[in-house]
């Protein structure tokens, strides 16, 4: 076999926080952030590397380990295909950027914090690599405790309800999909995702086994009507927690809905596309309009997430090149711009020490550089063509335009609503006369925040003109999934008839 | 060449936002001017290729989007079409450069300013070179970006900022529909390359698809989600609302944006997509009325308006309505040609207005204006010229353009045709009288503003009066000159429009072709009675009929019909979401209910654990006789 690379992708963020575990904290704590960085960095290059020897045209999945480990029973099974690479490189790219915007929000127990965060990126790879149910569910339940840890300690004022809710609904999602794992080993007698692919699940227990795992997904998305623990965790969550979240966490269900939903269970997802549909479109058109109307910078934000997750279940269901592409490119794109708005929030609340968007107005009197960056994530997040939002967003649209009109006209309403929310958000923190004194002595970003808005907005903009270099690594195993799909439905039609 | 036309104004604001404060705001308009200024150049050199040397190209960029069969390239696409379209483009852009460097001599965002107009000559360039429906989207919303960053230039203005959203919003409803007919084009082609979707078109003619209950034709459907989205971006009735409120941006944005180019991207869209247009007689028929109406509506409002830029938008309006009912009566060429003539005109008389309210120090209302001409005698003359080519004067540009459009609709020989011809006749007399009641109020009659001396008024400097000479020269001559060149489909448009039907070669009679003009020559002295004579008429008018005076004043009421019937619900059913679904329905039996329910039943539950031996003994002794009570049964 040759040198495992995923599991050290997997295992290296681990192993340095044992590490960070044994260093002692000096008082301005550069030492834990240097190695912090090191470790998130050196696992950023390791991916790009994987990248790199990734082959494009290879369909099946690659860099294959497979160990075993509960005898007989379960295997340790890893591996990567063109769905779950981008995923991969966007969590190792966004956790040093996390690590670097530390040195602003988190007061206290910084080692603690850092650790926590770098078991999530161990978590989060994890699950984007893992090919057995059982491996996966763990690692996809493992990332709620320290991402539970990290609101519940280094949260606002109502960390803990926030915290809790969070806990409560997801783990409520959770229990449903380990039942629905364990049923899978009794019926198809493996949890081995690439042999379950081959042979398939009974179609008579798919669309229970959907909804179970749908229940978990759709928390985790989340979709309408489960979509309230999101804002009170970003609300009450540490910028960086807030980034990990809606960078990275919430694409782990987007990604759970392309490879399980709809690779194990097609006909039942074929089945269930109305559902979506109208959750998604649901979605969309409620939260753009509740996100319309919020006073606070960080619930807006949240709730445009929502919507915009709409998008990418809508994309995923819609079972068409585009649509998937779209929502893979969305996903991507979300997590680049949604992290960098978070940042942007964060960059104000730490100077201001409020949220509420009342309290600014007139920013780019003073603060020109902070303007530019917001304004560039502000229109990624409306969609503007040149942009990785538009690219994720026309996909899907296309894409469910060939399987409903009526969808596609109602979710493109919500592209006029984000411009709305968006623009209206824009122009009362930036634009407007600088008339409140405590805003007046505010300063411009420092190096490290340019640096960290910077690396986010040049990928933003680099991808909305030129995406073709992620469409090449994604196109051969999306090709290759939807016939795998095609020809599951068509086996089960004709053994119907 | 091609490349230099439309990357250099993309490079010169790419230095000028970046760099543009670092060297000093002198180097960025001077280097951001000379770039527009080699492109307007070289725009020219392959237009006049175009010409004599029958020039085509279709130049692959570089690949954009390629996922399954949606293919996309970014692309530069030269034919007739797109060469005059880059002459105006880069041309008015240019002069608008060169003007900005003075008229925003004492802003101290400049840099930004030019950075801006820079990114949205790119932006516009990238629209009409555009060889397929999602750059031709790019550029679209790339403008529209543009033109919200203009329009809110001075972020400081709330009613600017206002201004902006309001653009943009409205642009973006024009823009659903637009890409509402991309998708459908995808959906029935499999494809959204111009040559591949127009080749494909006869076949599918008269198909019938189903959408959203209603059996409609494709080719119609198309048309008319097309159309929503010209609509939009080329303020046409009903989506009109942001390009007046679009005037608070500074004057040489409204000249290029709001004037000469991208509200003109409407019409281009409809004159490139007329291979699919000329197989849809019902949504031409619907352009025409759409045109119609907007020519009139807008005039009408002109007529009442009292700020300088407001009644020239409200012109702007109204002559982009002339252009769809020409192309609605499939003169895609007049159209493009009074497309042409407008820019040059349009540009000259915003800019000549922007003098004027530079001279009168940020006065825009008439009736603060007046008896100046002698004053900034250059500015008045220029502006006559730019009025006179407006409405039509003969052997001006707009003559042989606007002229042409209401002979064309006449000739279509259809009762919308000349109902067309009608209004069309109808609105130059309009237009005509708003047009001369500007000049005459601004420059005649006596001097009526309080606050700056009439001595201090003075005329404008040369970097400002020089493009504006330019222009004037262009609205004189390039109706005469480039008259026989847009009539002309076998040796420049060819392939570049399609007309199903060839124009017709008729003429209209005598009393028909002189009518138009006697009536515009007549109504100067009109308004000259009217406004300056015997002013006293027009305060009667206005006075004797009240309502109709209000309701054009208020412009139809458009603004506060959309603030009640949609913008004011938005927010209510958005606040309603948030608290009283989210937080009373959903947080309530979701989380906080089960929460609270677990809580009741763990409060009883504690109960049990009271921590008396006996009481727990006594549990156990029930429990265990309940078994054995069970054993003993079974």
């Amino acid at each position: 076999m040759n040198f495992p690379i995923i599991s050290s992708l997997i295992i290296l963020p681990i192993v340095g926080t044992i590490f960070l575990f044994f260093i002692k904290s000096n008082e301005k704590n550069t030492s834990i952030k240097y190695v912090a960085l090191f470790i998130s960095l050196s696992n950023l290059i390791l991916s790009l590397y994987l990248w790199y020897i990734f082959d494009n045209t290879n369909p099946s999945f690659q860099f294959v380990e497979n160990r075993q480990w509960i005898l007989g029973l379960i295997n340790y099974k890893v591996g990567i295909d063109g769905i779950s690479i981008l995923f991969v490189i966007l969590t190792t790219f966004i956790v040093p950027l996390c690590v670097l915007s530390v040195n602003y929000t988190i007061k206290y127990r910084l080692k603690d914090f850092l650790i926590a965060i770098l078991i999530m990126e161990s978590l989060m790879i994890g699950v984007f690599c893992s090919l057995d149910l059982v491996v996966f569910y763990l690692f996809f339940e493992g990332g709620l405790i320290p991402m539970f840890l990290i609101i519940g300690i280094w949260g606002g004022s109502r960390r803990v309800y926030s915290a809790f809710k969070f806990f409560l609904y997801t783990l409520l999602g959770s229990v449903l999909m380990l039942v629905a794992i364990i049923s899978i080993y009794w019926i198809s007698g493996t949890t081995d995702v690439t042999k379950l692919y081959e042979i398939g699940i009974d179609q008579k227990y798919q669309n229970l086994l959907w909804l179970a795992f749908f229940s978990s997904f759709a928390v985790k998305t989340p979709m309408w009507p489960v979509h309230t623990w999101l804002p009170d965790a970003h609300v009450e969550a540490p910028t960086a927690g807030s980034v990990l979240l809606a960078a990275i966490l919430l694409k782990m269900a987007g990604y759970g809905f392309i490879r399980f939903s709809l690779g194990l269970f097609p006909v039942a997802s074929e089945y269930f596309t109305p559902l979506i549909f109208i959750l998604s479109v649901i979605a969309i058109i409620y939260t753009s309009l509740v996100a319309l109307m919020q006073e606070d910078m960080k619930k807006l934000i949240a709730y445009s997430s929502v919507a915009h997750m709409g998008f990418v279940t809508l994309g995923i269901f819609t079972i068409t090149q585009q649509g998937i592409e779209g929502s893979i490119f969305q996903m991507i794109s979300h997590g680049l711009i949604s992290a960098a708005l978070f940042l942007c929030v964060g960059v104000v609340y730490d100077r201001n020490h409020t949220r509420l968007i009342k309290d600014y107005g007139g920013l780019v009197s003073i603060m020109p550089k902070y303007a530019i960056v917001f304004m560039i994530f502000t229109l990624g997040a409306v969609g503007l063509p040149g942009t990785t939002g538009f690219i994720g967003e026309f996909l899907i649209l296309m894409g469910t335009f060939q399987k409903s009109f009526i969808t596609a006209v109602i979710a493109s309403l919500g592209v006029i609503l984000s411009a709305a929310y968006m623009l209206w958000l824009y122009k009362r923190v930036v634009f407007g006369n600088l008339i409140k004194d405590n805003l007046k002595k505010l300063v411009d970003l420092s190096k490290n925040e340019i640096f960290i808005l910077w690396s986010l907005a040049l990928p933003t903009v680099f991808f909305g003109f030129y995406p073709e270099l992620l469409f090449k690594t994604i196109d051969v195993s999306i090709t290759n999934f939807l016939e795998m799909y095609e020809f599951n439905i068509n086996t089960y039609l004709s053994n119907k008839q | 060449m091609e490349y230099l036309i439309v990357f250099l104004p993309l490079i010169g604001a790419i230095i000028s936002v970046f760099f543009g404060n670092k060297f000093g705001s002198k180097y960025s308009e001077l280097l951001t001017s000379i770039l527009v200024g080699i492109s307007a150049i070289l725009s020219l050199i392959v237009f006049f290729n175009v010409i004599y040397h029958n020039y085509e190209s279709n130049i692959i960029v570089a690949k954009w989007i390629y996922s399954g069969n949606l293919q996309v390239n970014w692309s530069i696409k030269i034919d007739a079409l797109s060469s005059v379209m880059l002459v105006v483009v880069t041309l008015v852009s240019s002069l608008v450069h060169v003007y900005s460097i003075g008229y925003m001599s004492h802003d101290p965002h400049k840099p930004r300013f030019m950075a801006y107009l820079s990114l949205f000559t790119f932006s516009m360039l990238a629209l009409v070179t555009s060889d397929n429906f999602l750059q031709l989207f790019f550029g679209w919303e790339g403008v529209g970006v543009c033109s919200y960053f203009l329009i809110g230039f001075w972020f400081k203005k709330e009613s600017a900022n206002a201004a902006a959203i309001k653009a943009f919003l409205v642009n973006r409803v024009g823009d659903f529909g637009f890409a509402l007919g991309i998708f459908l084009i995808f959906y029935i082609f499999g494809t959204v390359n111009y040559d591949e979707v127009f080749t494909q078109i006869p076949p599918i003619a008269n198909e019938k698809i189903n959408f959203l209950n209603l059996n409609i034709g494709s080719v119609d459907l198309i048309c008319f989600l097309l159309f929503i989205g010209a609509m939009g971006k080329s303020a046409q009735f009903i989506l009109h609302t942001w390009l007046p409120d679009a005037m608070e941006g500074p004057t040489p944005v409204s000249a290029l944006i709001h004037a000469a180019t991208m509200v003109t991207a409407g019409v281009f869209l409809v004159v490139r997509c007329s291979p699919i247009y000329e197989y849809s007689p019902s949504i031409l028929t619907f352009i025409t009325f759409i045109g119609m109406i907007t020519a009139l509506f807008a005039a009408s409002v002109a007529v009442v308006q009292n700020d300088i830029k407001k009644i020239i938008a409200y012109s702007t309006c109204s002559q982009l309505g002339y252009m769809f009912f020409a192309t609605g009566v499939g003169a895609y060429n007049i159209a493009m040609f009074h497309l042409f003539t407008h820019a040059f005109f349009k540009a000259l008389l915003f800019l000549g207005s922007g003098s004027v309210i530079h001279s009168f120090n940020n006065q825009q209302d008439i009736n603060q204006m007046g008896g100046v001409w002698k004053k900034i005698p250059l500015t008045y003359f220029l502006m006559i010229i730019g009025t006179l080519a407006l409405t039509g004067f003969p052997l001006l540009s707009g003559f042989y353009s606007k002229d042409a459009i209401i002979e064309f609709a006449y000739l279509h020989g259809t009762s919308v045709g000349y109902m067309a011809a009608i209004v069309g006749i109808f609105t130059a007399f309009l237009t005509s009288i708003y047009s001369w009641r500007l000049i005459f109020k601004t420059f005649h009659g006596k001097y009526n503003n309080k606050d700056i001396e009439i001595n201090k008024i003075h005329e404008s400097p040369y970097v400002m009066t020089v493009p504006l000479i330019v222009l004037a020269i262009g609205s004189i001559v390039v109706g005469f000159v480039f008259k026989n060149l847009f009539l002309d489909f076998d040796n420049f448009w060819k392939n570049s429009i399609f007309l199903l039907n060839p124009l017709s070669q008729e003429h209209p009679p005598f009393w028909f072709l002189i009518l138009t003009p006697t009536l515009v020559t007549l109504s100067i002295p009109i308004s000259y009675l009217i406004f300056i004579k015997y002013s006293k008429v027009s305060d009667y008018l206005a006075e004797s009929n009240k309502p109709l005076y209000l309701f054009l004043k208020n412009k139809w009421y458009f603004d506060e019909v959309y603030e009640y019937s949609i913008i004011n619900p938005c927010k209510k059913i958005g606040s309603y979401f948030w608290r009283g679904v989210d937080g009373l329905v959903i947080d309530k039996f979701g989380p906080d209910g089960i929460s609270k329910l677990i809580k009741i039943f763990s409060l009883k539950a504690v109960k049990f654990q009271s921590g008396y031996i006996y009481q727990y003994a006594f549990i156990m002794l029930l429990g265990f006789s309940l078994i054995l009570t069970i054993l003993i049964i079974n």
